[in-house]
C-alpha cells in the first residue's frame, strides 16, 4: 500500500489539486453544479482524448506534432460521411474514421523507423500533409453528425450511489480504458515503456523497436480520430481548422507526470491535468480576468508545478 | 598455429573468416571462432583488435561483410538478440540491458524469461533477498549484471556469450560467477568469456582464441604458462617497429609536484589510484578497457567527484564540483572524442578563442586583435590544416583532434590530461602530437597522457603509471616500457607494489 501511494504520488497530488480547483470554483461562482461541471466536461473532452494519444508517444520515447491535423482530417471525414446518412451507416463511418485514424498513426511510425529522420521533424511535416488533407476534404466547418453519436457527449449518467456523472466523462473514461487496459497488461505495453526508457537495452532484450514504434503513433492517431469525433459530437459539425490541440496536449503529458523523453509515468495523470488547466481556465474566466493575464498565469501555473515536482523527486531521491 | 581444434564438425558455434569494414577502417579481417559442448572458450585481444565488432556480429547487433556463423551446424540467420535467442545463442553484454523504468520482474516479462529459474539462479549467484517489484533504475550496477547473468542462465542457453561480465563485480560475486559459469560447461553447455582477466580465464575457460587487429592469430588451450604466449600473441611480432628517439632520462625532481594523487576512488571501477606528475613531465597512463581510466580522467576534469582520495595542484589540496573548476586550477581535459570538445559547427579560429574568452574578458566586446594573434599563432604551431577551416566538422579527425589540443595551447596550458588524444589518426599527425606533447612539456607544462596504443608510451613519455583492476599496478620508465613489458603489467601479470 505504501509503495502504491509512493509510485503514484504525482497522481494522487494532481487528483488533489483538481478536487481543491473545483471546490474554489464552487467559492467562486455558488451556483456551479450539474451543468457547469457538465460544460466543463464536454469542452475538455477532445484536449483530454488528444493528451491521451500524446501520453503514449511520449512514454514510448517520441513525440507527435501532426497530433492536431489528425484530429481535423477525422472530424472532417466523419462530417462529410455522416451528413444525411442514417444511424446504422453512421455506426460504420465512426468505424471506419477510426481505421483512418490507426492508418495515420501508422503512417507517420512508418515514416519516422523507416527513414530515420527524428520524429519530431517527421511529424512536423506531416501536420501541414494532414492539414492539407483535411482542408481538401472540408474547406470550411461543415457537414454532420448522427443524433446517438451527439447525444453521447451531452447530459449526465446517474450512477448509483455516487448521484450523477457527465457523459464526457464517462466516455472518456470508458474509452481510454477499453483500448489501453488490454494493451498496459500486455506485452505490448512493456514494449511500449521499454523502448522510452532505453531503446537499446530493449532491443538487446529482443524488443522489435520498430514494431512497437509504430504502435505508438499508431495508437496515437487511434486517439486523435477519437479526438477528432468528439469535436464533432460536441458541435454537430467537421472542423477543418484544428483547435490548439497539440501544445495543449504536450503542456497536459508533462503536467501529469509523464517524462518527456520516455519511459516514465502513465495515462490517469496527463488525463487529471487536462482538468485542472481547463478548471483554471474556466475559473479565471469566471473571475472576469483579462484572457491575455489569464494565459500567462496558465503557463506561470504549469512551469511551477512541474518545478515543485523536480524539487520532491530529488528531496525524495536524497532521503 | 598450436594445437589447433581437431574436429570443428562438432562445433556448437563455428564462426570463419568473419569481416567487417567501418567506412575506412576495416575492424575485422578474419575472425574464427570454435566453441564445443562443454567448453568454455575465452575470446581475447588487446584494445582495439576487434573483440567488440565480433561480439556484435555474433549476437546478430552487425551484419558481417563476409564469413560464415554456423550454429549446430546450420547457417546462421541470425539478425538481432532476440534472434539470437531461438538459436539458443544468449549474450550478456558488457552494458547491462535491462530496462532501467521497469521492475524485474517486468523485465523478466519482456523477455519472456521464466521466473522460478531466474529466483533460483539468483540465489546461485549471491543476491537471494532480491526485490522482483524493485525498478532497475533503484539497483546497484554489480546487481544488474547478476540480474542480467541470471536472466540469461533461465532461458538455459546452448551458447551463452558473456562480455566482460566481471568489470563491475566485487570480489565475492566474481568467485560466485565463475563457478556457476564453469557448472554450465560441466552440464555440456558452452560458454564464450570475453574478459582481459588472465587469472578468470585460468580458473574457468578450457581454451582461448586470439583476436590481433582484427584476425583470429590463435586457438589455444589453456594449461600453465600460458599467459606469456598469449600476451606475445596479443601483441604480434612487430613489437619494436616504431623507432623511438632517446630521450635522456628525467630524474624525478624532489620538489612539490604540480598534480598528486592519492587514493582516489570513485564508482566500481576505480577503487586506488596514487600517482605524482611533476612539471615538464609527461606522464603515460596505460590501461586495458574498462579499468577505471574513464573515471580518474572524468575525476581530475570535474566531470564526476571521488567518492574518497585526495588531488593536490601544486601542493594545494582540491575538490572539484564542475569543470570551470579543474580549469581554474589549470587542469585542461582533451576528451578522448573530438565531439565532445568541439563545436562542430563553428570555424577553427572560433573553437580555438573559446577558452581565450573566458580569460580576455567575461563581459563587452572580444578584442579581436589579441585573439586573431594567439589563435594564429596556435594554428601555426599545429600545422593545422586551415583549408576547411569554416567548419571544424569538415576537418579530418586528425585536424580536429589538433584543434583540442591547441585551443589549450593558445591559452597556456599548466597541466594537460590527454586521453588517447591519437585514435584513429594517420602516423604522420600522431608524430606532430607526440612532437607537440614533448614541446609543451619542456616549456614546463605536465601531461597525463592516456593512450590505448602501447607502443606511444615510448614515443611520447617520460614514465607511465598501469592501471588495472581500477588500481595502479605498476610504473615503468619509458626506456623500459617496450609493448610486452607493457602488456604484460596490464593484464596485472607482473603486479608490484609503485614506488
Amino acid at each position: 500500500m505504501k509503495r502504491w501511494i509512493e509510485a503514484n504520488s504525482w497522481t494522487l497530488g494532481l487528483a488533489a489539486l483538481l478536487v481543491a480547483l473545483l471546490l474554489a470554483t464552487k467559492l467562486i461562482q455558488p451556483g456551479f453544479g450539474a451543468s457547469g461541471l457538465d460544460s466543463l466536461a464536454r469542452a475538455a473532452l477532445p484536449f483530454a482524448l488528444a493528451t491521451v494519444g500524446m501520453a503514449i508517444v511520449v512514454l514510448a520515447g517520441g513525440i507527435d506534432l501532426s497530433i492536431a491535423a489528425m484530429m481535423a482530417v477525422a472530424s472532417v471525414t466523419g462530417a462529410v460521411l455522416m451528413a444525411g446518412a442514417s444511424d446504422a451507416q453512421a455506426v460504420l463511418v465512426v468505424i471506419a474514421v477510426l481505421a483512418l485514424g490507426l492508418a495515420m498513426g501508422a503512417i507517420n511510425g512508418v515514416l519516422i523507423v523507416a527513414s530515420r529522420v527524428p520524429d519530431i521533424v517527421v511529424t512536423l511535416a506531416m501536420l501541414f500533409v494532414w492539414q492539407g488533407v483535411a482542408l481538401l476534404i472540408l474547406n470550411a466547418p461543415g457537414g454532420g453528425a448522427a443524433g446517438w453519436l451527439r447525444a453521447m457527449g451531452a447530459g449526465g449518467v446517474p450512477l448509483p450511489g455516487l448521484g450523477w456523472l457527465p457523459r464526457g466523462i464517462v466516455f472518456l473514461a470508458i474509452v481510454t480504458a477499453l483500448i489501453w487496459l488490454p494493451i498496459r497488461r500486455s506485452k505490448l505495453g512493456l514494449r511500449l515503456y521499454a523502448i522510452g526508457s532505453d531503446p537499446m537495452a530493449a532491443f538487446r532484450s529482443g524488443v522489435p523497436v520498430g514494431q512497437t514504434r509504430i504502435a505508438a503513433y499508431a495508437l496515437c492517431g487511434l486517439f486523435a480520430a477519437l479526438g477528432g469525433l468528439s469535436v464533432t459530437m460536441g458541435t454537430g459539425i467537421g472542423e477543418p481548422i484544428p483547435g490548439p490541440y497539440l501544445l495543449a496536449s504536450v503542456a497536459a503529458v508533462v503536467l501529469g507526470g509523464v517524462v518527456l523523453g520516455g519511459g516514465r509515468g502513465g495515462l490517469i495523470g496527463p488525463i487529471l491535468a487536462v482538468f485542472i488547466l481547463r478548471t483554471v481556465r474556466m475559473d479565471l474566466t469566471l473571475l472576469s480576468v483579462d484572457p491575455n493575464v489569464a494565459a500567462i498565469v496558465e503557463g506561470t501555473i504549469m512551469v511551477a508545478v512541474v518545478m515543485f515536482g523536480a524539487v520532491l523527486a530529488t528531496r525524495g531521491r536524497r532521503t | 598455429m598450436p594445437d589447433a581444434p581437431d574436429d570443428v564438425h562438432d562445433a556448437v558455434l563455428d564462426a570463419t573468416g568473419v569481416a567487417k569494414r567501418f567506412g575506412a577502417v576495416q575492424a575485422l579481417k578474419s575472425a574464427s571462432l570454435q566453441v564445443k559442448a562443454g567448453q568454455v572458450v575465452a575470446l581475447m585481444g588487446a584494445n582495439g583488435a576487434g573483440k567488440s565488432t565480433f561480439v556484435k556480429i555474433l549476437t546478430g547487433v552487425l551484419k558481417p561483410d563476409a564469413g560464415h556463423v554456423k550454429i549446430k551446424g546450420r547457417e546462421s540467420t541470425v539478425a538481432s538478440p532476440a534472434g539470437a535467442r531461438r538459436w539458443g545463442l544468449v549474450p550478456v553484454y558488457q552494458e547491462p540491458s535491462l530496462i532501467p523504468d521497469l521492475s524485474v520482474a517486468d523485465n523478466l516479462r519482456l523477455g519472456d524469461t521464466p521466473l522460478q529459474p531466474f529466483r533460483h539462479w539468483v540465489s546461485e549467484l549471491g543476491l537471494p533477498d532480491l526485490d522482483s517489484d524493485a525498478l532497475i533504475r533503484s539497483l546497484p550496477l554489480a546487481s544488474l549484471r547478476i540480474v542480467d547473468l541470471a536472466r540469461a542462465l533461465a532461458i538455459e542457453p546452448d551458447v551463452l556469450l558473456l562480455d566482460e561480465l566481471t568489470a563491475a563485480l566485487p570480489t565475492d560475486l566474481v568467485d560466485r560467477v565463475l563457478k556457476v559459469v564453469r557448472a554450465q560447461a560441466d552440464a555440456g553447455r558452452s560458454v564464450i568469456y570475453v574478459s582481459h582477466r588472465f587469472k578468470e580465464i585460468a580458473a574457468i575457460c578450457d581454451r582461448a582464441t586470439v583476436l590481433r587487429d582484427g584476425l583470429t592469430v590463435a586457438d589455444v588451450a589453456i594449461e600453465p604458462g600460458i599467459e606469456e604466449k598469449i600476451v606475445e600473441m596479443m601483441l604480434g611480432g612487430a613489437v619494436a617497429a616504431a623507432v623511438a628517439e632517446e630521450r635522456p632520462v628525467k630524474p624525478v625532481p624532489a620538489q612539490t609536484p604540480r598534480l598528486r594523487v592519492r587514493g582516489l576512488k570513485t564508482g566500481t571501477r576505480l577503487t586506488d589510484v596514487s600517482f605524482d606528475l611533476h612539471k615538464g613531465e609527461v606522464l603515460g597512463v596505460v590501461a586495458l578497457e574498462g579499468q577505471g581510466q574513464d573515471e580518474l580522467f572524468d575525476v581530475l576534469a570535474g566531470n564526476r567527484k571521488a567518492s574518497a582520495g585526495a588531488v593536490e595542484v601544486d601542493g594545494t589540496s582540491k575538490t572539484f564540483s564542475h569543470p570551470a573548476d579543474a580549469i581554474a586550477a589549470g587542469l585542461t581535459l582533451v576528451p578522448g572524442d573530438r565531439a565532445h570538445a568541439l563545436l562542430m559547427s563553428r570555424s577553427v579560429r572560433e573553437n580555438i578563442a573559446i577558452p581565450l574568452l573566458a580569460r580576455f574578458r567575461n563581459w563587452g566586446a572580444i578584442p579581436m586583435r589579441e585573439e586573431a594573434a594567439k589563435v594564429g599563432a596556435a594554428i601555426e604551431t599545429l600545422q593545422i590544416d586551415t583549408r576547411a577551416q569554416g567548419e571544424v566538422r569538415r576537418l579530418s579527425g586528425g585536424n580536429q583532434q589538433k584543434v583540442t589540443i591547441a585551443r589549450w595551447i593558445a591559452k597556456g596550458v599548466q597541466t594537460l590530461l590527454l586521453f588517447d588524444p591519437t585514435r584513429g589518426i594517420d602516423i604522420r599527425t600522431k608524430r606532430q602530437i607526440y612532437a607537440l606533447v614533448r614541446t609543451l612539456a619542456d616549456q614546463g607544462a605536465a601531461v597525463l597522457f592516456y593512450t590505448s596504443e602501447l607502443a606511444e608510451i615510448r614515443l611520447a613519455c617520460d614514465r607511465a603509471v598501469v592501471i588495472f583492476n581500477g588500481r595502479v599496478v605498476d610504473v615503468i620508465d619509458a626506456k623500459d616500457a617496450d609493448e610486452s613489458t607493457l602488456m604484460r603489467a596490464a593484464y596485472g601479470l607482473t603486479e608490484r607494489a609503485p614506488a
